[in-house]
């Protein structure tokens, strides 16, 4: 049911991991739901200088939260605001149906990253 | 080559070779119509009485005229239940279940409430099993039916049914018991155990799918849900599936002559993988009954973790096995069974069924055993939930 990019990620998936001193945190989803999703940002000049994940969740909800890490590592923050969840979906050659709204929150979890970035930056001010 | 092991036996077993044998001549050879008058009829005819005798052996029917064919366990469920309330709308419209039957009892019972029936769901403990003051309770005098299993698929759980029937025929209701999950594999007597009506089917028991059988005690009114051309004495019209019925007989008489033995043979494999998993892997649970339960049904959850990367994750070791998480169903939702026994919803979504086979042996649980400490443990890694202390 899933692609061999899909699969692939699963099995390797990259920038595992948490950032201690992260810049910027995201977390979305939900236990209940199946899925939860944290997504740790280091940022340097706009930069996304490192970007790191960790996922509890089914092989789409892993897979995606791999993918967006490799989408959005070296964006500016501009640029990776605009990484949508389709654009996930898209390089891992296409999700299941069911799977598109409840697993592919990857997109959703770096915006939160950068939101939190920005907000500790405006309150450092 | 990479080994591989089936653990999915709740989800369909392989045809007994014995069983293929037993059919082969019905769909080319001996192709008679039972209703017909000519010789390929009788014939045709006598192999369905014969198979129909077997089942009435398996389970203790008194007479073989209580066993009916249908379709599967989906259908001897629907029948039961709804012919039942239709035809006994005269006696009440009050039916009585509990929360953890299969979805072909539950979206039943749920159907008959858009009409002008009223369904008790009776809860079950931690275990799994019914809680009987609750449907002590819920008893009244309107309640004509009450739909219990005998086990479950799910969490292997078997319920205490002569104890249940003997409640329910104080208060004058039938008692039907879908047996889809237990017939064949622990001893059932629907006489001494209180039982009226009995879902059987075939794949269960290694026989063909898209067969089953009702049994119904004599002199239980019933409305058809399927009508026709009145075969099954008017109960459930369509030209007999021959050869099929005769594939569930097969699988009946396999069945009471191996359940000792093969019983014994799984419940021995199971408590070996439960003990294994539970050892090896920490913060991981049984679900459902430490004894009551299935021979063949070790259903374990491992925290902070999901079922579906646990069933892909196994699936690239060559490893069958089911999931109760949201994730591998159609509806989203995680299963009800394993929400009824007071999982929480995540707890529910990180449990694997494993249902063992006749084919499984002692190196399949030793290699399942072996294989998913080092997957939980890749998991928990990545999940945000593990608790630090655990990944040390």
């Amino acid at each position: 049911m899933y692609t061999e990019k899909v699969m692939e990620h699963f099995r390797n998936p990259r920038n595992m991991g948490e950032i201690p001193d992260a810049d910027g945190v995201g977390t979305v989803g939900n236990p209940v739901c199946g899925d939860l999703m944290t997504i740790y940002i280091k940022v340097r000049a706009n930069r996304l200088e490192d970007i790191k994940f960790k996922t509890f969740g089914c092989g789409a909800a892993i897979a995606t939260s791999s993918m967006i890490t490799e989408l959005a590592k070296g964006k500016t923050l501009e640029e990776a605001m605009k990484i949508t969840r389709g654009d996930v979906a898209d390089s891992l050659g296409g999700l299941p149906p069911i799977k598109m709204h409840c697993s592919n929150l990857a997109a959703d979890g770096l915006h939160a990253a950068i939101q939190d970035y920005l907000k500790k930056k405006e309150a450092k001010k | 080559m990479m080994r591989r092991v089936y653990m999915d036996h709740a989800a369909g077993k392989p045809v007994d070779h014995r069983i293929i044998e037993a059919m082969t001549p019905y769909f080319s050879q001996q192709y008679g119509n039972p209703s017909s008058l000519h010789s390929w009829g009788n014939e045709a005819r006598k192999v369905i009485e014969d198979a129909r005798a077997k089942i009435a052996a398996l389970i203790g029917a008194r007479r073989i005229e209580e066993i009916f064919f249908t379709s599967g366990g989906t259908e001897s469920n629907n029948l039961a239940i709804k012919g039942v309330a239709y035809r006994n709308k005269d006696r009440g419209n009050h039916i009585v279940t509990t929360t953890i039957e299969h979805m072909s009892v539950m979206n039943t019972c749920k159907s008959l409430m858009k009409e002008e029936f009223n369904v008790t769901y009776i809860p079950v403990d931690k275990y799994g099993v019914v809680d009987i003051q609750s449907l002590e309770k819920a008893l009244t005098e309107k309640t004509i039916l009450v739909s219990v299993m005998y086990a479950n698929g799910e969490i292997g759980t078997i319920q205490p049914i002569k104890e249940i029937g003997e409640i329910v025929h104080r208060k004058g209701a039938l008692l039907h018991v879908d047996a889809v999950a237990a017939a064949g594999q622990v001893p059932i007597n629907v006489d001494n155990e209180n039982i009226d009506l009995m879902s059987i089917s075939s794949n269960d028991m290694y026989g063909p799918r898209g067969i089953g059988a009702l049994y119904a005690k004599t002199g239980t009114r019933i409305q058809p849900i399927i009508l026709g051309g009145g075969q099954e004495r008017g109960l459930r019209s369509g030209t007999e599936n021959v050869a099929s019925i005769v594939g569930i007989g097969k699988a009946a008489e396999i069945a009471e002559a191996e359940m000792k033995t093969e019983g014994e043979r799984l419940s021995g494999l199971r408590d070996k993988m439960i003990k294994g998993l539970l050892d090896r892997i920490p913060s991981s649970f049984l679900n459902g009954h430490p004894t009551q339960r299935l021979p063949n049904n070790a259903n374990v959850r491992f925290s902070y973790i999901e079922g579906e990367s646990l069933i892909l994750s196994l699936d690239m070791m060559g490893i069958a096995c089911s999931s109760g998480s949201a994730c591998t169903s159609k509806t989203l939702e995680p299963s009800h069974v394993l929400l009824a026994i007071g999982l929480k919803h995540e707890e529910a979504h990180g449990s694997l069924l494993f249902t063992l086979g006749k084919q499984n042996n002692e190196a399949d649980v030793d290699y399942v055993v072996n294989a998913l400490p080092d997957i939980v443990k890749r998991l928990r890694v990545i999940s945000p939930l593990t608790p630090k202390e655990l990944l040390s």
